[in-house]
């Protein structure tokens, strides 16, 4: 039992470090996905992921494979299509999902290209689905700051974010903060999705941020509980994510998210408000 | 300053309100005093939602103004489709939402925060509640949810967006009892109704829209028959072709409601005075209709 589950982080060194990087990106992650589902624009995180590969592409370009610019390439391409799918909403009668698909579309048309001026099919997979087993000290500073970051500013902001999904009228009438808040959450999409690219690849870190979110809908029917249990989702798929890949020599990126994906639906089955308990037991029912 | 200004709360000047360059709310002048309580009755499509989102600030106007006199602490109840039930909040969550013009941001919820919001929902008939997830409430429990977080928010200018959309007799009857009280503590309050029968019995002041005011004073007077026909003569569409609307085309300047005198503008904005000129696309006045 030691030798399977602890022994591999004890042992080795970029085994701990991925696991370091995992948690802390679930740690900030997983709430930010709760919030994404709560407002139903979980396939804006998946849009989102494909949006900041030209900015990461640009990074390549210039620096070769480097966390550093291809980090800052990749959120300011997130900034752009977030901050620009967003306006065309809130400023004129087009929904967000189509300025999003217009914007990460073209984002992404740009970052295919880009890749292709320049690199292998390596590299163009090393983007996209990332090595979670090869981050180095910058990236886990990284990831750090961006789950501190995330953290930090979801409490400062937890009322204005809980109030613009409930109500967001209410929250225009009572205060001028409803469309900073929208986009300071959509930063913080960005900057999770940027943090995830380089341990899980740009169209995998969307997965860490709304399978364990998805999962957690299942049990719990109260915002806070829903984000502390997707964040302990998130955990426990990391873990079991990196023992399968450690074991069976598999990519650690598509079995952290796999893992979440199994956890995913067990929920849909057994979750308290999953199919078993709402549609298949038999309930007994009270007076009143 | 004369008494008229002293008492008003809400000051309209030529306040045009309005969606794509089309009115909904068209040159409305005249007050609100404070301490009133006003119904404000038309057909759908006639303004009433445009006005309540015009002077709580949430739509800005395409010409004039909505003046809060005298600044004071608005609540504002939208109408219940706004909100999403499905979210995963308890009652007690959203009454607390009406805690924001005290605590803001970060200000921590206190005992007597507490104590007020069980207060609220004892006001309600809704004790025992608060455990209650919003999306398992009836429309007139929610409702009622709705109205404690107004009282939560201790607002001076209340406002309420079809309150009585969808709920039965005995919830229309005690929200009534809730609106009455705020009124008697001077609060001011406008409510957008459909039922006549309701607002005739329970309303000193009314305000009749179609796009513009067809009549606005007290309710007996303005609910007359030839005001009533004249507003449901009243053309909602709007109209592609419509002339743009020139600022000096007789829109009447009333020093307050009392005086309204509104000529025969209802839905049709009649552009006698000379020609009517010609605006580009761009420009973002409004149109006529």
């Amino acid at each position: 039992m030691y030798d399977f589950l602890i022994a591999p982080f004890v042992e080795y060194g970029f085994m701990q470090r991925a696991l370091a990087g995992s948690l802390m990106l679930s740690l900030g992650a997983c709430p930010v996905g709760v919030f994404l589902m709560l407002r139903r624009m979980s396939l804006t995180g998946d849009a989102m992921a494909h949006a900041i590969l030209p900015g990461a592409a640009v990074g390549f370009l210039f620096f070769g494979l480097q966390i550093v610019p291809m980090t800052i390439g990749g959120l300011i391409a997130g900034v752009i299509v977030a901050m620009g799918a967003g306006a065309v909403s809130r400023f004129t009668v087009q929904k967000e999902d189509a300025s999003m698909a217009a914007f990460y579309l073209i984002s992404l048309a740009l970052g295919v290209l880009m890749v292709s001026m320049r690199g292998s099919s390596v590299d163009l997979m090393h983007v996209l689905f990332g090595t979670v087993l090869a981050l180095n000290n910058d990236a886990l500073a990284l990831i750090a700051a961006i789950s501190i970051i995330t953290l930090v500013t979801l409490g400062i902001f937890w009322r204005a974010i809980v109030a613009e999904c409930l109500d967001p009228l209410f929250l225009r009438s009572v205060s001028r903060l409803g469309t900073p808040v929208h986009f300071i959450f959509l930063g913080l999409v960005v900057l999770n999705l940027v943090g995830g690219f380089q341990a899980l690849g740009t169209l995998l870190s969307v997965g860490l941020m709304m399978l364990p979110a998805a999962a957690a809908r299942f049990w719990t029917a109260r915002v806070e509980p829903m984000c502390a249990l997707a964040i302990l989702i998130g955990f426990g798929s990391c873990i079991a994510g990196l023992l399968m890949s450690y074991h069976a020599s598999l990519p650690s990126g598509p079995a952290i998210i796999l893992s979440a994906g199994v956890v995913y639906f067990v929920s849909t089955v057994f979750g308290t408000r999953g199919v078993f308990n709402t549609r298949l037991r038999r309930h007994r029912h009270r007076t009143a | 300053m004369n008494a008229v200004m002293t008492e008003a709360c809400l000051t309209f000047r030529d306040l045009t309100l309005g969606y794509n360059s089309h009115p909904a709310v068209h040159h409305l002048n005249g007050s609100v005093k404070t301490g009133s309580l006003t119904a404000v009755v038309g057909a759908n499509g006639s303004g009433k939602s445009t006005l309540m989102k015009g002077i709580v600030g949430v739509l800005k106007p395409m010409a004039g103004s909505c003046l809060n006199t005298r600044n004071a602490r608005v609540a504002y109840l939208p109408q219940q489709s706004e909100l999403d039930r499905s979210f995963p909040a308890r009652v007690i969550d959203l009454v607390s939402l009406g805690l924001w013009p005290r605590r803001g941001l970060l200000g921590r919820t206190t005992k007597e925060d507490r104590e007020e919001m069980a207060k609220a929902l004892m006001a309600v008939g809704l004790e025992g509640f608060e455990g209650r997830p919003i999306d398992t409430l009836s429309g007139g429990q929610l409702q009622r949810a709705l109205f404690a977080r107004v009282l939560v928010q201790d607002a001076e200018l209340i406002l309420l967006d079809e309150p009585f959309n969808a709920v039965d007799a005995k919830t229309i009857g005690d929200l009534i009892q809730l609106i009455k009280r705020w009124h008697g503590e001077r609060r001011t309050v406008m409510v957008v109704a459909h039922d006549l029968e309701l607002v005739r019995e329970h309303f000193p002041e009314t305000l009749l829209m179609a796009r513009r005011p067809v009549a606005w004073g007290e309710t007996k007077e303005t609910l007359r028959a030839e005001n009533l026909l004249r507003a449901r003569r009243f053309d909602e569409a709007w109209h592609e072709d419509a002339p743009w609307c020139e600022p000096d085309h007789g829109h009447e300047h009333l020093n307050g409601h009392s005086h309204a005198q509104p000529h025969d503008h209802a839905g049709h904005h009649h552009h006698e005075h000379g020609e009517v000129h010609e605006r580009p696309d761009h420009e973002s006045g409004p149109r006529a209709a």
